[in-house]
C-alpha cells in the first residue's frame, strides 16, 4: 500500500491552519492564555507540547486499533485516552528528570501542564473516530501541535507588545487577550474552505 | 514619585518614533484626500447610495470614537483624522445595498473594540476598517454580498444586482466573464475606469492609483508593502491561474477584487505593518500569497482582507524577527 503523502499534507496543514483547534474551536484556551505572555515560554510550551502531541497520539493509535477495536472497547476510549496521556506525561517527566536534567528544567514546567489540556485529547478521539490510519494519525498530531505552537507564538508577540498600550483599566491582562483571540480567530475565517477532506 | 509631566516623557511607543514636522493629523488627512477621487467614482457608479452609505460609516466611527473618549473621560482624539479615514475606508469597503444599520455596527466595531480597547490609535493590532468589514462579512453574510451593477447614472435609484467579476471568475469561470464583459481590452478598461460590481470604492483602479500616487508624493507611503503584494498576487495569479501552470491571467486578478485599494490604503497602515523595510517586504509578500490562496482555492472570492488581516497577525512577530542588532551588542552568553 502506497503512502498518501498528499493526504498527509493536507492533513498537517488542514489542522495547523485551516482547522487551528485555537481559533475555530477554542479549545485548550487554558494553557493558550496561561503562558502566551511571555514568548519565552511560549516557545518553550510549543516545543513540548508537539512532542508529547505526537507521541501521545501515536501511543493512543496503537491501544485503539490493536486492542480496543478488536475487543470492542470503543465505549472505554475517553478513560483510556486520559491515562495513556498522563501515564506517558508521568513516566517522560520522570525520566527526564533523570536523564537529561537541563532539559527537564527548561520544558518540564510545562510537561504537567499538559496532561490537562484539551487539545491532547482532542487529537486521539479525533484519529479514532475518522479512522485514520498510523501515518494520518501522526500527521494530524504534528499538524495540530505546529497549530496550536503557532496560535501561542502570534499571541505572545502580539500580548508582549500590548503590555505598553493604554489599555482600559478593566480590560488589562485576560480580558483583552480574550478579545485580541477573538479578532485574530475572525482573521483565521478567511481560511475556511480552503483544504476539504 | 515622578509628576503626571515627567511620567508621559517616559512612555514608551511603538514605531514609528520619528515623525519630522509630519503629524498624525496631516498624514490621517492626507489619505482621506487621496481616498477622494475613488470616492468620487463611486459616487458616479453607484449615485446617492454611495453618499448615504459612506457617510453613515464615517458618522458612526467619529461619533462612537467621540462618545468613548469623552465618556471615558479622554481627549477626544476625533480631529486627528484617523475615525474619519476608518469610516471612509470601510464605507468603501461596503457593497453599496446595505441598510442602514450595517455600516453603523461595523463602525462601532471598528473603533470601539478593535481601535480603543487595545489603547488607540497607534496599539490597535489589525486594520479597524478591515475587521470592521470581516465582522459585517461574517455576521450579515447575505447582505454583504449583494452586488449592484454600475449604472454610471448618478441619479440611479432601483439597480440591477449581479456578482463581482471574481464572483464570476470563481463560480463559472473566464469563459462566462469573457461573454459579459465583450473581449479582453472591454474587460481590461471596465476593471480600470471602474465599470464593474463590486465594494463602494474597490471598483475604479484609475481613482486608486491617482490617490497612491499623491501618497507615494508626499512619501506616506513607501514601495516596501504595495510592490511586493501586487507583484506576488501578478506571479502567483499568472502561475497558477489558469488551466494548466503558467498560462494564468494576471492582470483580471490584479485589477479586480479590492487589491487595490487593499495594498496601497489598507495593507501600508503605519500602525498595523512591521515597521522595519525587510519586513514590510516580507509582509507584502505574506499578504499577496494568501490573497491568491482564498481567491484560487478558498471558500470567499475575495481574500485581500483576509490575507491583511492574517498578515497583521504576523506583523509584530515579523517586527521581532527583524530586529536590527544594537550596535556593539554582544551575543548574550548562555548561562
Amino acid at each position: 500500500m502506497g503512502i498518501d503523502w498528499v493526504k498527509l499534507f493536507e492533513l498537517v496543514v488542514s489542522s495547523a491552519l485551516i482547522n487551528n483547534f485555537v481559533f475555530t474551536m477554542f479549545l485548550g484556551l487554558c494553557i493558550f492564555f496561561g503562558v502566551s505572555k511571555k514568548m519565552e515560554t511560549a516557545v518553550g510550551m510549543s516545543i513540548t507540547f508537539l512532542m508529547v502531541m505526537v507521541v501521545s497520539a501515536a501511543l493512543s493509535w496503537i491501544v485503539y486499533q490493536l486492542i480496543m477495536v478488536p475487543l470492542d472497547l470503543g465505549f472505554l476510549k475517553i478513560i483510556v485516552f486520559i491515562g495513556i496521556v498522563a501515564a506517558f506525561v508521568q513516566s517522560a517527566d520522570i525520566i527526564m528528570k533523570k536523564v537529561s536534567p537541563v532539559l527537564y528544567y527548561k520544558l518540564g514546567v510545562y510537561l504537567a501542564l499538559i496532561t490537562t489540556n484539551c487539545i491532547i485529547i482532542a487529537v486521539p478521539l479525533h484519529n479514532a473516530g475518522e479512522h485514520y490510519t498510523f501515518l494520518e494519525s501522526i500527521a494530524f498530531a504534528i499538524g495540530s501541535g505546529l497549530g496550536f505552537g503557532l496560535a501561542l507564538i502570534i499571541m505572545a508577540s502580539i500580548r508582549e507588545k500590548l503590555e505598553v498600550a493604554d489599555v482600559p483599566a478593566p480590560f488589562r491582562g485576560l480580558p483583552i487577550s480574550f478579545i485580541l483571540a477573538g479578532l485574530i480567530a475572525l482573521a483565521f475565517t478567511g481560511f475556511s474552505g480552503l483544504i476539504t477532506l | 514619585m515622578a509628576t503626571e509631566a515627567e511620567a508621559r516623557k517616559l512612555v514608551v511607543s511603538v514605531s514609528p518614533h520619528a515623525r519630522g514636522d509630519e503629524t498624525v493629523g496631516r498624514i490621517m488627512w492626507s489619505v482621506n484626500l487621496a481616498l477622494l477621487p475613488a470616492f468620487i467614482m463611486s459616487v458616479y457608479y453607484f449615485g446617492p447610495r454611495a453618499i448615504y452609505v459612506t457617510g453613515l460609516c464615517i458618522l458612526a466611527a467619529v461619533l462612537s470614537e467621540h462618545i468613548y473618549q469623552t465618556s471615558l473621560k479622554k481627549p477626544t482624539t476625533i480631529g486627528d483624522g484617523s475615525a474619519f479615514l476608518t469610516g471612509l475606508l470601510l464605507g468603501l469597503n461596503l457593497p453599496p445595498s446595505v441598510p442602514f444599520y450595517v455600516p453603523i455596527v461595523g463602525s462601532v466595531v471598528a473603533i470601539i473594540i478593535t481601535k480603543l480597547l487595545f489603547g488607540g490609535l497607534g496599539y490597535n493590532v489589525f486594520n479597524p476598517a478591515l475587521i470592521g468589514r470581516a465582522f459585517l462579512l461574517i455576521s450579515f453574510p447575505k447582505l454583504m454580498t449583494i452586488w449592484f451593477a454600475p449604472t454610471a447614472k448618478f441619479v440611479a435609484m432601483d439597480a440591477m444586482t449581479t456578482a463581482t467579476p471574481l464572483g464570476i471568475l470563481k463560480e463559472e469561470g473566464i469563459v462566462k466573464l469573457m461573454e459579459i464583459f465583450g473581449d479582453k481590452t472591454d474587460l481590461y478598461m471596465s476593471l480600470l475606469v471602474g465599470n464593474r460590481a463590486g465594494s463602494l470604492g474597490e471598483t475604479s483602479v484609475i481613482a486608486l492609483l491617482i490617490g497612491a500616487a499623491f501618497l507615494f508624493y508626499r512619501g506616506y507611503i513607501t514601495w516596501h508593502v504595495p510592490v511586493p503584494f501586487l507583484a506576488t498576487v501578478g506571479l502567483m495569479a499568472w502561475v497558477f491561474g489558469g488551466e494548466g501552470y503558467f498560462t494564468g491571467d494576471p492582470v483580471i486578478h490584479l485589477l479586480s477584487g479590492g487589491l487595490m485599494l487593499g495594498a496601497f490604503f489598507m495593507a501600508t497602515d503605519y500602525v498595523t505593518c512591521p515597521s522595519i523595510r525587510k519586513g514590510q517586504i516580507i509582509f507584502g509578500i505574506g499578504c499577496g500569497v494568501i490573497t491568491m490562496l482564498i481567491r484560487l482555492k478558498g471558500g470567499f472570492p475575495e481574500g485581500v482582507m483576509f490575507a491583511i488581516l492574517l498578515m497583521n497577525c504576523f506583523s509584530p512577530l515579523i517586527d521581532r524577527s527583524f530586529k536590527p542588532k544594537m550596535f556593539g551588542a554582544v551575543k548574550e552568553q548562555k548561562a
